[in-house]
């Protein structure tokens, strides 16, 4: 493996764990305010 | 079961309780003042954050030379520290929290303690991986049982049993009992004694990792590394900080639906 093979491979593990976190607990929130806002108009 | 009230008195007593101080702090447990600033700084941190983020690797990757020792894995340097910052970071907000909690039984110290855990294992998780990744084409091999890697290691599991013994004392709260927050808090601060011998772990031991390259108002490394690594840095706290508040509004959500069913149950 090249030098350069290290560094992308850091990186996408980096960028796309990053990407993961912020979809995960965007979506953890959006689902837990529109239930919420369900169980208000109740 | 126990009323939210009761667990969350600040929350109705509009912040007032006993003496100045307290009353200060608790002001800001009022869950419509901290949403009605959650809400707009949310997207601010994680906007700004993305963008320092996406300059700072853009240049590491294709602005910043290669070191003469390391080569261009050097440029793996604007994901590692940053990575390895926050998950010490993620524990000390933690220990603060926990301590904000116990001591002055702030309602929203306890959330932000647990809303602090996920991103904090993740970057500590991030920060193994990655330098394991600079590992094998600098020292010849994944990992070593070195005290720097195995310290960071024992942190990603701290995080791992706080996050249950967290969810524990969630599902012990929604049962009416509220020992198990005081448990998850105690360990959060006794777990903070980790982060100095992480930061020490290269001056105490013979490490196979380097020394610090930035100690108080000293820095090692050539300003043309040094400007990305800052703004990666700066980046990734925002992106933290971010998933932080969103964290915390989402089990704001949760204890809010649990109230609001067990009003409905009792109407």
């Amino acid at each position: 493996m090249t030098q350069w093979t290290y560094v992308i491979l850091a990186y996408a593990v980096g960028i796309g764990g990053t990407l993961a976190l912020l979809l995960f607990s965007r979506s953890a929130l959006r689902r837990a305010e529109k239930q919420f806002d369900e169980i208000k108009r109740k | 079961m126990k009323s939210l009230e009761a667990r969350f008195p600040a929350w109705q007593q509009g912040g007032a309780r006993g003496n100045l101080y307290s009353a200060y702090m608790h002001g800001f447990a009022n869950p419509t003042r901290f949403l009605s600033i959650a809400r707009p700084l949310t997207p601010v941190l994680l906007v700004s954050g993305l963008l320092l983020v996406g300059i700072a690797l853009y240049t590491g990757l294709f602005s910043t030379p290669a070191d003469r020792l390391m080569g261009e894995t050097v440029r793996i340097l604007y994901i590692h520290v940053p990575a390895a910052w926050l998950g010490m970071a993620g524990w000390t907000s933690i220990a603060i929290a926990s301590l904000i909690e116990l001591v002055w039984r702030h309602p929203l110290a306890g959330i932000a303690a647990r809303a602090s855990a996920l991103p904090g294992a993740f970057f500590a998780a991030i920060c193994l991986i990655t330098g394991s990744i600079w590992g094998k084409p600098t020292w010849g091999t994944w990992w070593v049982w070195d005290a720097r890697l195995t310290s960071m290691l024992v942190l990603f599991f701290l995080y791992l049993g706080y996050i249950a013994l967290a969810d524990a004392s969630q599902r012990e709260a929604a049962a009416g009992r509220t020992g198990m927050s005081r448990v998850a808090a105690i360990f959060g601060m006794v777990g903070a004694i980790n982060v100095p011998i992480i930061n020490r772990s290269v001056v105490w031991f013979n490490s196979i990792h380097q020394p610090a390259s930035i100690t108080a108002g000293k820095s090692s490394i050539d300003g043309v590394f040094l400007w990305p690594l800052s703004l990666a840095v700066l980046g990734f706290s925002f992106i933290f900080g971010a998933v932080v508040l969103m964290r915390m509004r989402t089990l704001l959500a949760h204890i809010r639906i649990e109230a609001r069913m067990r009003r409905m149950a009792m109407a």
